[in-house]
Parts: structure tokens; sequence; C-alpha cells
């Protein structure tokens, strides 16, 4: 463990081979080779304790019962009503999500076509899509509670001005529902992030192309821009319903009772102190997430296998 | 819409149009695959002032003056000026400067582990290539919230080791930052051939610990850079880990805080926000891009 952090470049420096005649080339090489295998040792640890030890625990976990005994019994719960209604809802929230957050955010990165790679209006779109996109979290909550709160922004304005109150029916802010426009708010500018370089990759040539083929800008979409772009579309849109499913900051910050959707469940299992079990109950749950996002990420590599044909 | 009477097949680059074909052709630049300039300005205008409405009402939430109505200032000035009141004050400050050290942690952890590996697999063992990839984009797949599940009695050990200090969290942190930071380097890395760069470097005698510090960290700088960058934004914005291994962070104590007096927690949540956004503005500056990993690419086709 020590080792992972104090002395990680050490191991890859053959000290003294510098004095070695001109004619071992080759042999100078191969002890280099073995040598510097030791540089790969660090990383390799540091990846195996911190990423490899966690995933496999928290997907060992769900198989076992408080004493470390063999059971399916946690795997079961995976079907019981209560977990499934949250798989649910967490599957439409974000296959919602993902395909309005997709649809708007190719509507902006067609809106970028021909704007300046280096210009004023790149930098400031890259810069808040990042910042919206993967740093937002808790603060995307407030932003929410400030806008469409009770006494946010827009809920005050639209009661004074045309006398409608949006929670009529109930505060639905802190339920499913309200995830749904602080998660469009992140997914937008995933979008625009993920899917602006395909559309970076649509080549002049083919604009020409299709001009002297007789071919309209109309054409040119239904012809090659459209065809060329959908599998990365596609792709993105996966990678949105995942970002949405493993998302949790956000929720967690809005919702601070009940567990509508799976990653608040996990919370509520891991920090149950009234039921024995719990963590293991945890370890279920993280397992149907890990499949899903397993299932999910498959498909959004072999879709960007298939829309990298286009982008040599 | 913006029909030229010729076709300008000699401002077309080196593709030369065959214009003694049976079909007729059209103007070259007569089809348009992107906007027109009114269409991007009405979209970009549209849709950038929906996105500013949720951030118009942090700011118009930090403003109002109580239940009598009416705005001022008066919070924004507490921030500044160190008017809180203690209770306010000590979880937050506590959480940034705990944020803020977990940041720097976690920055040289990735530098310390991950650089040197990059460049080794980069010139040594290409062949390894699509592993530290894969291993490095993998906690895109694993959701933090699967991850804490593990981390949980990891940590245990961890604070055995090493104490309960919130240093720690680096650790972790520095496997959700891999994605990021791998893509910032390995832009930089592929741009500068630093294999060439580094057999040049051995050909004149030079040892492992040269190459990596005297030839290939200072050309990879700007990778570095954005790497650090996107890293410190990652750690300032992260909340499901320190929550759930119950640590203080600034977006923990946000949230706390929030429950108490929610105009402080949103005055800080926007200077977050400013702050990680000036951040990816200098990334954007540094050339480092990390939207994209392919710039080799699109160096060749510009």
């Amino acid at each position: 463990m020590t080792d992972t952090i104090t002395s990680p470049v050490a191991p890859v420096a053959p000290r003294g081979r510098d004095d070695l005649p001109r004619g071992a080339a080759t042999q100078r090489l191969r002890t280099l080779a073995s040598g510097s295998v030791l540089g790969l040792v660090p990383f390799t640890a540091y990846i195996v304790l911190f990423l490899g030890l966690p995933t496999v625990i928290a997907l060992v976990t769900g198989f076992f019962d408080g004493d470390g005994a063999f059971t399916l019994s946690y795997l079961a719960a995976l079907g019981n009503p209560v977990v499934l209604t949250t798989f649910g809802n967490s599957l439409w929230l974000s296959a919602l999500t993902a395909v309005i957050g997709a649809l708007v955010g190719a509507v902006f990165c067609y809106a970028l076509i021909g704007a300046k790679p280096t210009g004023a209006l790149r930098s400031v779109v890259d810069a808040a899509s990042g910042v919206l996109a993967q740093f937002g979290g808790v603060m995307l909550a407030f932003a929410f509670v400030a806008t469409i709160g009770i006494q946010g922004m827009i809920t005050v304005f639209l009661k004074n001005t045309f006398g409608i109150d949006i929670f009529a029916d109930g505060v639905w802010l802190y339920d499913t529902p309200g995830l749904i426009l602080p998660y469009i708010y992140f997914q937008v500018p995933l979008m625009i992030i993920t899917f602006s370089p395909a559309l970076e990759s649509l080549k002049p040539q083919w604009a020409e192309a299709t001009a002297m083929l007789g071919g309209g800008t109309l054409s040119y979409w239904r012809h090659v821009g459209v065809p060329v772009l959908l599998p990365s579309f596609f792709g993105c849109l996966l990678l949105l319903f995942a970002n949405a499913f493993s998302s949790f900051a956000t929720a967690a910050a809005l919702t601070s009772q009940g567990s509508q959707i799976v990653p608040l469940q996990i919370r509520g299992a891991l920090t149950s102190e009234t039921v024995l079990g719990q963590q293991n109950l945890a370890g279920s749950l993280a397992l149907g997430m890990i499949v899903v996002m397993i299932v999910v990420m498959s498909l959004y590599s072999l879709l960007m296998r298939r829309a990298a044909r286009w982008q040599r | 819409m913006t029909r030229t009477e010729t076709a300008r097949t000699d401002t077309a680059g080196t593709h030369t149009a065959r214009t003694d074909t049976a079909r007729p052709t059209r103007p070259i630049d007569d089809v348009h695959p992107g906007p027109s300039r009114r269409t991007r300005w009405i979209i970009v205008g549209i849709l950038g002032l929906l996105f500013l409405v949720p951030i118009a009402a942090m700011v118009e939430f930090t403003l109002r003056k109580g239940l009598g109505g009416g705005y001022d200032v008066s919070r924004w000035i507490a921030v500044f000026t160190g008017g809180l009141s203690a209770a306010e004050n000590k979880p937050i400050f506590t959480g940034l400067g705990n944020s803020l050290l977990l940041a720097v942690v976690t920055v040289v952890v990735m530098l310390v582990l991950l650089v040197p590996t990059m460049v080794l697999v980069r010139i040594r063992f290409p062949q390894l290539q699509r592993v530290l990839e894969f291993v490095c984009l993998l906690p895109i797949t694993i959701p933090a919230i699967v991850l804490v599940v593990g981390l949980a009695p990891v940590y245990s050990v961890v604070a055995r080791m090493f104490g309960s200090g919130v240093w720690t969290l680096a650790f972790a942190y520095g496997v959700i930052v891999l994605p990021y930071a791998y893509r910032s380097i390995q832009t930089n890395l592929v741009a500068v051939d630093v294999v060439t760069l580094s057999e040049a470097a051995r050909s004149l005698g030079a040892g492992w610990l040269t190459i990596l510090f005297r030839v290939v960290v200072p050309n990879i700088r700007r990778g570095l850079l954005a790497a650090s960058f996107i890293s410190v934004a990652v750690v300032l914005g992260e909340y499901t880990i320190a929550a759930l291994l119950n640590r203080v962070n600034l977006q923990t104590a946000l949230v706390v805080v929030s429950k108490a007096d929610p105009f402080i927690a949103i005055i800080f949540a926007l200077l977050a926000l400013v702050f990680a956004f000036v951040l990816l503005i200098a990334i954007g500056r540094i050339g480092g891009a990390p939207r994209t990993s392919k710039p080799s690419r699109k160096k060749a086709t510009a």
C-alpha cells in the first residue's frame, strides 16, 4: 500500500544501463522492458484496491447474509414489488430524460455547426456544458428549488401573474416527477458534449458531393447527414440514459425522504440502522444497477464502433 | 440561400469537381449542412435563455429581503465580509477546506499514479493500450453509488492504516476522475508523438527518469494541466461518496447548511458553479480539450 504512494516512478528507472556497448541494443531493450513492467505495478495495485475490490465487494455482498453465509434471499429481494417499482421509476425517468435531452441537445449541436471551434460561443458553451453536465449535482437541486420550489421564482411568478398554481395537485418537486426537469437540465449539456464531436466529423466534401449530384440541403440530410449520425445519436442517447440511471446527488439533495429511485434506495439500505443485513440488500441493488449499466454501456460501445466508421 | 453564380470548385481545396458528367450540377456551396446565422442565434438564444432561468432564479433567491418582499445584497455582503454566524460559517468553511485539500491530494494521486503508467504504456507497452483505456473509462459504467457500497468495507481498512482523515477520500476520488484525466492526457500524448521523442532521448543515452521528467512531461504539460483542472472541478462537485462514507466536503456541507439557511447555501453553490465554469474555460484555453479523444483525426481532416 505504501508502495503505491511513495515510489511510483522509481521502479521505472533501470539504473546503470547507459554504459552498455552499442552492439547490445536488442539485449538492452529486453532488459529495459522487463524492468519497466514494474512500472505498471503501482497503478495496477491502486486500481485493484480502489476500483476492482470495491466493485467486487459491492456485487458479492448481495449473496451473503449478515453472518457471512451464502444466501440468495437478498437477490430474491430484487423481485420484491417495492424494489421493482423503484427500478421501474429509475428506468422510465432515465429513458424520458435521455430522449428529451438527446433531442434538445442534438438541436443545439446542429445550431453549433459552423461556429468557430475556438470562438467565444464554443468556449462558453463547452465550459457551461461541462459544469452543468458533470459537476452540478447538489447545486442543480438548489437551482430547481429556487426556480420551481414552493417559493421559487417561476412558481411565484406564475401564481402572481397568471394565477396558475403549479402545485395545485400537491408538491411534486420532491417526488419522482420533480426530478424530470433537473435531470433534463444536466442531460442536454451532456448531449452537447458527447454529440458535437460526431457533427464535427461530417466532412464538407460530402456536402459538395451532394451538390454535385444535384442534391439540396434536404437531400443531404436525408441521404448523408442523418444516416451517418444515427449510430452516434443512439450511442449518445444510451450514454445519457446511463448517466441519469446512475445519478445520485441531485435526487439525494432534492428528496430528503423516500426512495423513489434505485440510488436513493441504496442510500436507504446503507444508512439504515434499524434493519439488520440492509448492507447486503444494498449489495443486491448495486448488482441490479450494474447489470443495467453493463447492458446499456455494451450497446453504447457497439454503436460507437459503428459510428467510428465515418469519423476517420 | 446565399447562392453564388459560379461553382466554387477552385476554393473547395484539393478536390476538383467533375462538371463534365451528364447530371446537372449545383453550385457547391448550395448545400448547407449547417444552420444560417439567424437560425443559429435563434436556437442558441432560446435554449441559452431557458438554461439561464434556474441560475437567475438562484441569484434572485439570494437577493430576497425576507418575507416583506424587495431585494438587497446584504447576504452577499455578509458572505464576503465574514459576517456570517458561526453556525453557518463553520460547516461550509470546513467543507470548503476539506474539498480543497481533497482536490490537491486527488491531483497528486492522479499525476503520480496515472501519468507514468500512461507514458509507459504509450512508449513501451502499446499492446496494453486498450486494456488501460478500458480500465480508465470503467468508472463511467460503475455508478458512484455502487462503488460506495464496496468502498465502505475498503475504507474501514484504510482508516486503520492511514487514520480516518478526510484526505483518504482522495484515493476514491482518484478513481472517479480517471475517465476525465485519462482523456485529457491521452489527447496530448497522441498529439505530440512521445514515442519518437523518447526514442530520440534514449538514443542520446537518457534513462527512464530523464525521459519522463525532462522529455515527456514538459511536452504534455497542457494535457496535465487540463487533467488537473478537470479533476479539481470533479472533486469540488463530488457528493455521493463523501455523503455515504460520512465525510464532510463542500457538497455535503452545502446540503446540511441548506436545511438551516438556504440563502447562504445557494450563494456558495453559485460561487462553486462560477469557479468550475472558470476552470473549464481555462481548460478550453489551455487547449487540452477534454471533449474529444480523437484530436489527431481532427487535425488530419482540418
